[in-house]
């Protein structure tokens, strides 16, 4: 069994070159076509938009200047899905399509996938969509195939700056923290680590370096499980029938009395 | 959006649409006809009869029918039984943990009682002549199990789509626990609408149609206690609801639960007329309501 591997992302050396998302593109075979939309978005650099069926990685161009432009500076991030220790997505597919890997990575079977879309609503951070050429949910697949080769993941690989690395999750949570201290020390107070512990959904084995709050970065500050819901929600649930049955005992059990002058036996 | 009121705004929208709203309302129709038929076999007298075969007949086609939404709704429609057995090793698959598995293996148990109970309500009326289906309609020990079954196995198809959409991580859906109570309660009001106007429709003036009447009105009191805790319960998210599809919503809360509560009393006076058209509001009124819950979150995003 080997150990759980994953991403560390490093936005502050990111220089926002796309290299990632086209090397995903090309070893994953997925259409440079955008999905037909030839408009450009008027967000900054970013003409991917989102991360969706077609687009595994996205790399986000986050403008901060003052009004006049004097002062400022750029985010950059490579978005990818984050291969959550307790995933959302895997845990409400109800055909079993999303699996955990020996590597701890979440993958999409696109032959087990029937389209419910129940994963991409329960992603906390909407990594998912289907993929109009299969007509299945799909998303990063942390290269599962380049892994069981030997190899590393196509946008790691391709990445000319070190912002995207590869590696097992210990080995990468080492080298994350100790980047955020120097940073630290050269006066970067603002650096620190995304999901790189236990506590955000059992650890992100994709994890992030910023310097900004989450959601400056798209990023939820607190994702949760959907199952943090099902019981309280049965709970409601199960309340509401009760309720109801009991109205259905006193509606048609006291029926007539006041209708029809019947007295009950 | 720098700030979001709620870490569910980050999420992505599964893009159902009209024929999940569609199903959602008809779903509810299906359980709750069948679990007021229930009721009113369990409790009601021997010439109530004829109002739960209504209901029977109004449940069995109406599940048929969400099947065949729910399948069409998929991107690969033909793979709907992956649902229920796992592809590659064809186990049976379920997670209790997962509303929609559990919920495709409720449609399952669902569409036999319904089917049992609507072949059983023909029999009772003399159109099928297969004795052993009498066994299913009262009195008797396999009649109360297949109304008991089949009547929670109702309440189960009628609630489990609002704890669906709670559990997800989208705007609205997640950020309340009261969508199942909702949906289990509108489906109550709306199978009892229903099963007035076809009532009237068909002339029965029975004993249960006024209990009926009652039960309505109980659960359309109920329904907006509910409505007016959901929006209390969705605190800071309930932003998401601070554009056209609040007003929305407020007006499917005015014309599909408000007005038919005042026509209901109203109706003590002038009641034939009152009590259907409340009954044609409470209908619209319950599919409006599932199309703003499921429309308004899906178009929140960061």
């Amino acid at each position: 069994m080997p150990e759980p591997m994953g991403f560390y992302t490093d936005t502050t050396v990111c220089i926002g070159c796309k290299a990632c998302e086209v090397a995903c593109k090309e070893w994953n075979q997925l259409p440079s076509t955008n999905g037909g939309v030839n408009t450009l978005s008027g967000d900054s650099y970013d003409n991917t938009r989102r991360l969706d069926g077609i687009h595994w990685r996205h790399v986000k161009f986050i403008e901060q200047f003052t009004e006049d432009r004097k002062d400022g500076r750029w985010l950059l991030m490579s978005d990818v899905c984050k291969h959550c220790v307790q995933a959302g997505c895997l845990e409400v597919c109800p055909t079993g399509a999303i699996i955990r890997t020996e590597f701890d990575t979440v993958v999409i079977q696109s032959d087990t996938c029937n389209g419910c879309r129940d994963c991409l609503a329960a992603c906390p951070f909407g990594v998912i969509d289907i993929n109009p050429a299969s007509g299945t949910a799909q998303k990063c697949t942390l290269c599962y195939d380049r892994l069981r080769g030997g190899l590393e993941p196509a946008c790691s690989k391709a990445c000319p700056t070190k912002s995207i690395q590869f590696g097992t999750i210990r080995e990468l949570r080492d080298r994350a923290q100790q980047r955020v201290e120097q940073l630290h020390q050269t006066g970067e107070n603002r650096a620190y680590l995304y999901g790189a512990d236990d506590k955000m959904l059992g650890g992100l084995n994709s994890f992030y370096l910023l310097v900004d709050k989450p959601e400056v970065y798209g990023l939820p500050p607190d994702p949760k499980m959907p199952s943090r819901n099902l019981v309280p929600s049965s709970m409601y649930a199960a309340l509401g029938a009760l309720l109801v049955g009991l109205a259905g005992v006193f509606s048609f059990r006291n029926r007539g009395a006041s209708e029809d002058g019947e007295v009950r036996r | 959006m720098i700030s979001a009121p709620s870490s569910t705004w980050f999420s992505g929208p599964p893009h159902w649409g009209w024929l999940i709203v569609l199903y959602f309302f008809v779903g509810g129709l299906a359980g709750g006809s069948y679990f007021l038929a229930a009721l009113i076999d369990l409790l009601g007298r021997p010439e109530d009869r004829p109002l739960a075969r209504v209901g029977y007949y109004i449940a069995f086609p109406c599940i048929l029918f969400s099947g065949l939404l729910l399948s069409l709704d998929l991107t690969r429609p033909l793979r709907f039984w992956h649902m229920l057995i796992e592809s590659h090793t064809f186990r049976p698959m379920f997670k209790y943990w997962s509303p929609m598995s559990i919920g495709s293996w409720a449609l399952v148990v669902f569409g036999v009682f319904s089917f049992i109970s609507f072949l059983g309500a023909l029999a009772e009326e003399g159109r099928i002549t297969w004795s052993p289906l009498r066994t299913v309609r009262p009195p008797g020990v396999v009649a109360t199990i297949v109304s008991v079954v089949g009547g929670i196995a109702g309440f189960y198809v009628a609630s489990y789509t609002g704890v669906l959409l709670a559990v997800t991580n989208r705007p609205i859906w997640s950020d309340t626990h009261l969508l199942g109570m909702l949906f289990v309660i509108s489906a109550a009001s709306t199978s009892a609408a229903l099963l007035m106007l076809l009532a009237r429709r068909y002339g029965l003036a029975l004993p249960a149609l006024s209990g009926l009447r009652r039960l309505d009105d109980w659960m359309l009191m109920l329904e907006l206690l509910v409505l007016i805790a959901l929006v209390v319960s969705l605190g800071p998210a309930a932003r998401g609801w601070l554009n056209a599809w609040g007003a929305f919503f407020a007006m499917v809360v005015v014309f599909g639960v408000i007005v038919p509560l005042i026509l209901a009393f109203r109706a003590r006076q002038r009641r034939e007329l009152h009590v259907a058209a409340a009954s044609v509001l409470v209908l619209l009124g319950g599919f409006l309501l599932r199309l703003v819950i499921v429309f308004s979150a899906n178009s929140v995003r960061t």
